[in-house]
């Protein structure tokens, strides 16, 4: 068990900002009345945010985790959600096997 | 255990209903906390710090991308910086959760140390249709918690045993996980736009400009696009 101090402070300082990031929301929420078009913008935060953190990774790394994601997105809305990631995880393994 | 105390029995069902939630991102997170833990040790960090960092930090996506630049001794203020730009996302998240919980305002600085993607996907979606409990987030984050902790450590101690994630694509169940959690909103058309418009606009600004700039940008797009779409439909 070794812990470097550098190391460890580096841990702390992403914990920190971390966890600002997590509570500022609170903080904003409560200001917030939101209605008509504001309201679908705000509705649109969650999957804004998911397809964000993974578009590269999807669309640009190559043609299987493209055409995989694809493939993913149709089981999607058929399979639940762990059904969902094995369809994923194989077929990336099979087009990257295949192209 | 009190069987007819109605509020004990309420809590009991909402914890079941969280980790019945949870369990298949728990499955689908086990293979990349391994990973996670597997390249943080090759990049020099020991088992006792992977398991610090993903106690303390719990954020896969800035744990990834600090690991990925790591460096030693650590740039501290460069990985702040970094881990703030792909985390400020969770301002966004918190606010549109906040006033869907039901939880008083220490509960909440409590329960939001443990905001994930995932955690918080679910969360929305269950709200969709009833408020969230307190006992429904905290089994959820419980259980994602001590499993992200654990497997990155069991990955750092491992290491090298895992082999190659990428020939057993492991390093796309993170990108499949995500894909099931957006499908759960629906597919009405101002949620396709904001999807095609956050995919475009993110996909464009990595390969241009570069991590994690790209989750900011991808997002903000995606919203106006919302904001941009839902007037035709819908009226004040």
């Amino acid at each position: 068990m070794s812990l470097d101090t550098t190391t460890v402070l580096a841990i702390l300082a992403m914990a920190v900002v971390t966890y600002i990031t997590r509570i500022a929301g609170l903080f904003v929420a409560d200001r917030l009345v939101l209605t008509g078009r504001a309201k679908a913008a705000f509705d649109a935060i969650p999957p804004a945010v998911l397809v964000a953190v993974i578009a590269p990774t999807a669309l640009t790394t190559g043609w299987a985790e493209a055409l995989a994601a694809a493939i993913t997105a149709v089981a999607a809305f058929r399979l639940p959600l762990l059904a969902t990631v094995a369809v994923g995880v194989v077929s990336v393994v099979a087009l990257r096997n295949l192209l | 255990m009190d069987r007819a105390n109605p509020y004990s029995t309420s809590a009991r069902r909402e914890m079941r209903a969280g980790l019945r939630d949870i369990a298949p991102v728990m499955i689908a997170a086990l293979p990349i906390g391994m990973l996670f833990g597997a390249i943080a040790a090759s990049k020099g960090m020991s088992p006792a710090e992977v398991a610090l960092m993903s106690a303390l930090v719990f954020a896969g996506g800035a744990q990834f991308a600090a690991i990925e630049t790591w460096v030693h001794p650590a740039p501290i203020a460069a990985l702040a910086f970094a881990t703030f730009l792909i985390n400020a996302r969770h301002v966004l998240m918190g606010a549109s959760l906040s006033p869907k919980v039901r939880m008083s305002r220490v509960q909440k600085l409590i329960a939001f140390y443990f905001i994930t993607d995932e955690a918080w996907a679910l969360s929305e979606r269950r709200a969709l249709e009833q408020p969230v409990t307190g006992a429904y987030w905290a089994a959820m984050a419980a259980a994602l918690w001590g499993n992200w902790t654990l497997s990155s450590t069991l990955g750092a101690v491992l290491g090298s045993l895992l082999g190659d994630p990428e020939r057993l694509g492991a390093d796309f169940a993170f990108t499949a996980l995500f894909i099931g959690l957006i499908a759960g909103f629906g597919r009405s058309r101002v949620t396709l736009v904001t999807v095609a418009v956050s995919a475009g606009v993110a996909a464009l600004v990595h390969h241009f400009i570069g991590a994690p700039w790209h989750v900011a940008s991808g997002a903000l797009a995606g919203i106006a696009a919302a904001y941009l779409a839902a007037s035709d439909e819908v009226r004040p």
